[in-house]
């Protein structure tokens, strides 16, 4: 469902990503790990459409569509959707306002009617229960005053009534206790199907005993250096990122 | 104790290209109606006041006080401590008084000028009394003069005079001679002594005691005429255990000149009474670079003269190229209350300066200042608030919120407050947020699927709630839309 080919991008005249080939089938789950700087949300922006990046190169299809050419909003109403790192606060609209404009967009660009109150209602009380979510949550502020894990558990609650076919999570278990942390992932879990693809991005192996990718993809410099299967991770966390970073500066003498 | 706080946002290098791109949809309510109008000279001189006076058949005491404003609005001089830009304004080059030519008889609705009233119902207001299912009685207002009012017979079996200012001065002479001035003096300010000279007309509502006006009153103002000053007069008097709920509208044509509107309005509440007054205020704003525009110059307060009488203001501020204007409640009555809520939204190059004073005079007064205000292109948006608590007004309480939401980086959002209190028994609360709708707000929207329009529209929707709240119903709705478009095209 998506390709990416020879992706290459820069942020303020520097080249964060340096060709970076990946592709994402139905139902997939991949994580996407690297030390600090390598590009790993930059690509999660990049697939999103933040404007402040410049794509120099390369393509990327999404559900057979050039993802580069849609606007943000049209890549999210075809079901691209991002777990934010950062999610931000919308003081004066509501959770429940915010979800209803946002499922009811997406429905429109699908060709299906809009969700009047009492079904989005009941919808919203359905997907609350999948990550734990105290109903008093959906009627306060987007965001505002939530806890950095409540952030992440609204992220994964939006998630779960967008039905989006692709979910980038961006550093979700970052900021998690532990707690939060079992929930966040088996939300992501129950959400899980065949047609529906996942990708982590993550520093750490910790969120992966619980999310379990099919792939795992190592991004050092702005580029994938090795990928392989859930091994890989377990290999990273025990060597660290120095023996990735040794190897390629060795394939490089 | 004075206080002052300011927050700008400063031009910035490096603007990002979207922000850059700042357009405005066009003025839906551009048109100029062409109607034959009369007017009175360019200038201003004693002849220029007797001539309004005159051609209003006014009685001698009207006359008299609005020369005696002339000769005080003479020894004034133009304010200048508001925190807006403008080039002089020549007042010698204006005229003080234009009228529709056709004779309007006001006692029949069917009369009114076919052009008039296509004019009106282009706005949306209906002088058809059928037509009019909401239950909201209008007087219109265009140019100078009163054009119709509806519903007169309807609210008259209840004793409630709702006329033209005009009609009033001649038909309830004692009443006008008893209130006008009464709470905005013509020695008040330079405006006001201008307007005393000269107002043509507004509106005139007199709720006697123990009625509750069944239904909305409302005035809609249209400026038409070019170079024309517009001064309407409103005086709203709600006798003992009264209530009304008063809305005024306005509009005006696309014209490159800025043209000047300074209006005085007056509310008197009695013992129990209560008056809640909203403004959805759309003058002409300019275009984008600045050309063009009402200047709208007004003095507006009310006195809650009675014990546990009420006055609460509700604005929703969109138009004008430049805005400055305070109204205020004067809390004289024990246990009086004063509200204060507000949206002013500035965008491309209009300036607003507005907000409120709460004079606590009365004991346990009470005043609440909710204000709003909605900063974008290169605008300037500044809050000036005054709250005043005196010796004999013990336990009084003030809540103010003064929030400001910027949308790019061009744009400016001041905050003035000031306080006065001279009683220890006095509880004074004061917060202030600053947010900005950045890219970051709109990026997680669009993520969403919601476009950028559809975020401003949700955000400002969201953070004016308290405000729109306030407004009547069916005006609560054209308001948010108006918000909507004022907006459009200011980000993304």
């Amino acid at each position: 469902m998506l390709r990416i080919h020879d992706l290459r991008v820069s942020v303020a005249g520097k080249e964060i990503l340096q060709g970076i080939n990946l592709e994402i089938n139905p139902g997939e789950t991949h994580a996407i790990m690297g030390p600090n700087g390598s590009g790993k949300s930059t690509l999660a922006s990049v697939l999103a459409g933040r404007a402040d990046y410049e794509v120099l190169g390369g393509e990327v299809s999404f559900m057979g569509k050039d993802l580069l050419d849609l606007a943000p909003e049209d890549r999210a109403r075809e079901g691209l959707f991002l777990a934010f790192q950062y999610p931000v606060e919308i003081p004066g609209v509501s959770n429940a306002n915010f979800l209803k404009a946002a499922v009811n967009e997406v429905r429109k660009y699908r060709g299906q009617e809009p969700l009047d109150a009492m079904e989005f209602l009941a919808l919203m009380k359905d997907k609350a229960k999948l990550v734990e979510m105290d109903p008093s949550m959906l009627s306060r502020s987007l965001n505002e005053g939530f806890s950095g894990g409540e952030k992440k558990r609204n992220e994964i609650f939006q998630m779960a009534m967008l039905e989006p076919v692709l979910a980038i999570l961006d550093e979700t278990d970052s900021g998690l206790d532990i707690d939060a942390l079992r929930i966040v992932a088996e939300g992501v879990n129950k959400l899980q199907n065949e047609h529906r693809s996942v990708v982590l991005i993550t520093h750490y192996q910790r969120l992966l005993n619980y999310i379990v990718p099919d792939h795992v993809h190592v991004l050092y410099k702005g580029r994938i250096v090795k990928s392989g299967g859930k091994e890989l991770a377990l290999e990273l966390e025990e060597k660290g990122y120095d023996w990735i970073k040794n190897e390629v500066a060795q394939a490089a003498v | 104790m004075n206080t002052t706080e300011e927050y700008t946002v400063d031009e910035k290098n490096g603007e990002i290209d979207i922000l850059d791109e700042v357009t405005s949809r066009e003025y839906q309510y551009g048109f100029v109606t062409d109607i034959e109008q009369e007017f009175a000279p360019k200038g201003l001189n004693e002849d220029i006041v007797r001539f309004i006076s005159a051609k209003k058949e006014e009685p001698e005491f009207m006359l008299n006080w609005r020369l005696k404003a002339y000769r005080h609005w003479l020894t004034m001089k133009e304010p200048h401590w508001q925190n807006v830009q403008y080039a002089p304004i020549d007042f010698q080059d204006l005229h003080y008084y234009a009228a529709p030519k056709k004779k309007i008889t006001l006692n029949n609705l069917d009369e009114v000028d076919p052009e008039l009233r296509a004019t009106f119902e282009k706005l949306g207001i209906s002088l058809d009394e059928q037509k009019r299912l909401t239950g909201v009685a209008v007087d219109a207002v265009l140019d100078s003069v009163s054009v119709a009012t509806t519903f007169k017979s309807k609210l008259a079996e209840k004793g409630i005079i709702f006329c033209s200012m005009s009609e009033a001065v001649k038909n309830h002479p004692e009443l006008v001679e008893k209130y006008i001035g009464s709470v905005v003096p013509y020695t008040d300010n330079f405006y006001a002594a201008l307007n005393s000279a000269v107002f043509s007309d507004g509106s005139f509502v007199y709720i006697p005691k123990g009625v509750r006006c069944p239904m909305e009153l409302s005035t809609y103002f249209r400026i038409n005429a070019s170079n024309t000053g517009q001064f309407e007069r409103t005086l709203i008097i709600a006798d003992e255990d009264s209530y009304v709920s008063y809305l005024e509208g306005c509009t005006a044509p696309m014209r490159d000149e800025h043209q000047l509107h300074a209006a005085v309005v007056e509310i008197v509440a009695h013992t129990n009474a209560e008056v809640k007054y909203s403004t959805v205020q759309n003058w002409y704003p300019g275009d984008k670079d600045g050309r063009g525009g009402i200047y709208n110059f007004v003095t507006k307060r009310g006195i809650c003269s009675g014990n546990n009488s009420k006055i609460s203001w509700t604005q929703v501020e969109t138009g004008s190229a430049i805005t400055w204007k305070y109204p205020s409640v004067i809390l004289k009555g024990d246990n009086s209350i004063g509200e204060f809520y507000s949206v002013a939204v500035t965008n491309n190059a209009q300036q607003a300066d507005t907000g409120t004073k709460m004079i606590h005079i009365g004991k346990n007064t009470r005043s609440r200042i909710v204000s709003k205000g909605i900063s974008a292109g290169k605008s300037q948006n500044s809050y000036r608030g005054l709250v005043r608590i005196g010796k004999r007004a013990d336990n009084a309480r003030n809540f103010s919120q003064c929030d400001s939401l910027l949308m790019g980086d061009k744009c400016g959002a001041h905050t003035f407050p000031y306080l006065e209190a001279s009683n220890k028994t006095a509880t004074v609360e004061h917060e202030a947020t600053t947010s900005k709708i950045g890219e970051d707000i709109l990026f997680y929207c669009n993520q969403r699927g919601i476009s950028t329009e559809e975020a401003v529209a949700l955000i400002v929707n969201g953070y004016c709630k308290e405000v729109m709240n306030q407004l009547p119903m069916e005006f609560a709705v054209e308001a948010q839309k108006l918000l909507a478009v004022s907006l459009e095209g200011s980000v993304g």
